[in-house]
């Protein structure tokens, strides 16, 4: 077992201060399936989250990358091990508890966006409100800003079949970041996205993560995303095998495109 | 926003949304008409005897209903208006009889003998000729509904009854009997020829009570005068006639099954559709719960989209009901429309809507909100 705080960490790219913990992961198991057909998916991770990071998990598929998310973001239980989330002990509380800290606390961001194709972008965000019990003109103002946050305070009123995927994930990120969640996990955020369009969620990500208040981690296995983050995790079967942190911070879209265009001249 | 998802998770597809507002409407359509003939039949099974004049009935005993009573003697009458705290006790013939059509032919009739005078039971919503026309010679009165029934066409036909001759000297409208056998309003005298029936026979006394007397104590003085016919209170008379007619004959259980009947069947198609929209969006409530929702939240979008579902079938279902109410007015069995029967199939609907939703609701909290990331 690892701890990536402490372990295998490459000595020239330690960080100077990383931020509060927002959420911390203890010897996670997860066992999946039953009798002779059970899978041991985690055996032992322990992992914390800063804020003012964007962390990226990254493994092959079948590593358990989708299933720690899972439990970091309180919607698996673990088999055994702990899980701190903004300051609160989650292990043994009962569904609707655990349902109360992920809207308290965090914002999903999902592969396929998930966004429901009957509302339009401004009331997808404002579910995020609503289920918190947060209605009216004030839910209104804040979408609105989480929209224009993103890029998309002239798509208000379109509906996902309207937008494009770049736009829809965009909406996926505004509908994350309009409850101001300490933690934002996002599940394969680039995926579903061409080049352009997925370098400029990852910059979304990046900067969003830069809030001190906010810790953000990423599932990936796109290496172009690795020039946005602080921190890179690498899990394999099971078990975090690395980190490695990003001590020049975090290149920007242009950064990386200059980058490029150097490397193709050379 | 609860109520925007369930909007537009019904309204997203129409298919599925006309199919479970025809199942509602169907359903509707059936209980309405099912309740409407059952209040309709209540109401006429006891119009005679809510007409009446009469805190109390003398009957022959055992009388199931206010058609099928047997005669009793003329002397009870007597006694009962000897009886302390009698304020009037007047005669009353109901009987049915062979009517025999002038276009040919013959059909049962309840021939109905009081004396307008009396104030006993006489003929109410005259829409043609005069009450007091019962005085002329051969004289009846009879509904409007039923004369082609009767093989008539309007005031001043001819019939016979018995080996007598009547004369329809006047219309009702609204008088109908359970049975569908025509009510014939005629005086006493002549009813009790109609029914060659002898002069001391008679089939009811209405008795009314003075002010200030105690109906019960009323009823007892008159049992003992007369030990060999029955003295019910109207409230009970009313009860025992709905009871013969709706559940003895089985008429009432048929129509309460058909109006239970369209409840399941209703409730079966919407808890069908609902179940399957539930589905169909099932990633969207997964998405839901993953944002941190509560089961309640999830349970209030399902039930919301039930009640539209309810709220949208209703409107169609009673404006097709109220269709059918009204085509109905001139027939021999009018299905009834009261604001309370309406109140009632509201309720049931939104009843049937809310445990169709169970299913559905059962269906969103087994789903794992971890299949978010499966998509």
């Amino acid at each position: 077992m690892m701890t990536p705080d402490t372990a295998t960490t490459p000595v020239s790219s330690l960080p100077a201060s990383p931020g509060e913990v927002m959420l911390e992961a203890r010897d996670i198991v997860k066992e999946l399936g039953r009798g002779a057909g059970k899978v041991r998916a985690l055996k032992g991770v322990s992992l914390k989250l800063h804020a003012g990071e964007l962390t990226l998990l990254m493994g092959p598929s079948g590593s358990g990358k989708t299933t720690l998310l899972s439990i970091l973001g309180c919607i698996l239980t673990p088999t055994e091990g702990n899980l701190m989330l903004a300051k609160h002990e989650t292990t043994g509380l009962p569904p609707e508890e655990l349902a109360k800290l992920r809207r308290q606390h965090i914002g999903f961001i999902f592969q396929s966006y998930n966004l429901f194709e009957t509302l339009t972008a401004e009331q997808n965000v404002k579910v995020a409100l609503d289920v918190r019990g947060e209605r009216g003109s004030e839910a209104t103002v804040r979408a609105q800003r989480a929209l224009q946050q993103v890029g998309l305070r002239h798509k208000l009123k379109s509906f996902p079949a309207n937008l494009s995927g770049g736009e829809q994930q965009r909406v996926a990120v505004a509908r994350a970041l309009v409850g101001s969640p300490s933690v934002m996990l996002a599940d394969e955020p680039t995926a579903a996205l061409d080049s352009e369009n997925g370098l400029a969620v990852m910059q979304l990500l990046s900067e969003i993560a830069r809030d001190k208040s906010r810790a953000v981690l990423a599932v990936t296995h796109d290496p172009r995303t690795i020039p946005f983050a602080n921190r890179v995790v690498r899990i394999e079967d099971g078990l975090i095998v690395g980190e490695e942190r990003r001590a020049e911070g975090v290149e920007t879209v242009h950064e990386l495109a200059r980058s490029r265009k150097r490397k193709a001249n050379a | 926003m609860t109520l925007t998802l369930a909007f537009r998770n019904l309204f997203h597809d129409r298919v599925r949304l006309a199919v479970t507002l025809v199942g509602i409407l169907f359903s509707i359509v059936l209980v309405a008409v099912q309740l409407g003939l059952y209040l309709g039949a209540r109401t006429m099974i006891i119009s005679m005897i809510d007409r009446s004049d009469g805190d109390l009935w003398v009957m022959a005993y055992a009388t199931k209903n206010f058609e099928e009573a047997q005669p009793i003697n003329v002397r009870d009458r007597y006694a009962a208006l000897a009886t302390p705290g009698v304020a009037s006790a007047i005669p009353l013939i109901a009987a049915f009889t062979d009517w025999r059509k002038p276009t040919g032919g013959s059909t049962l009739a309840v021939i109905i003998g009081a004396e307008r005078d009396d104030g006993g039971l006489i003929p109410w919503n005259v829409i043609e000729g005069d009450v007091s026309g019962l005085g002329a010679r051969d004289a009846v009165i009879v509904d409007k509904t039923y004369l082609s029934e009767l093989g008539l066409n309007g005031v001043g036909d001819t019939a016979q009854v018995g080996a007598a001759r009547v004369r329809v000297t006047g219309l009702t409208d609204g008088i109908r009997s359970f049975t569908v056998t025509p009510y014939v309003f005629t005086t006493i005298n002549r009813a009790r020829a109609l029914l060659d029936m002898p002069a001391d026979r008679i089939t009811y006394v209405l008795v009314k009570v003075a002010p200030g007397a105690d109906v019960e104590e009323v009823r007892n003085a008159i049992r003992v005068k007369v030990p060999d016919s029955e003295v019910l209170t109207k409230a009970e008379f009313r009860e025992r006639s709905l009871n013969h007619w709706l559940f003895a004959t089985g008429a009432g259980v048929a129509l309460l099954g058909g109006a239970v009947l369209g409840l399941v069947v209703g409730t079966v198609i919407v808890a069908q559709t609902l179940y399957s929209s539930t589905k169909d969006h099932l990633n969207e409530f997964a998405t839901l719960r993953a944002l941190g929702s509560s089961s309640g939240y999830i349970h209030r979008v399902i039930l919301a989209q039930a009640g539209l579902s309810a709220v949208l079938g209703y409107v169609l279902g009673m404006s097709i009901a109220m269709t059918i109410v009204y085509l109905s007015e001139a027939t021999a069995l009018p299905i009834v429309m009261t604001p309370a029967l309406a109140a009632v199939l509201l309720a049931l609907t939104v009843a049937m809507c809310t445990v169709s939703a169970i299913a559905a609701i059962g269906k969103v909290m087994r789903i794992d909100p971890a299949m978010v990331f499966n998509r």
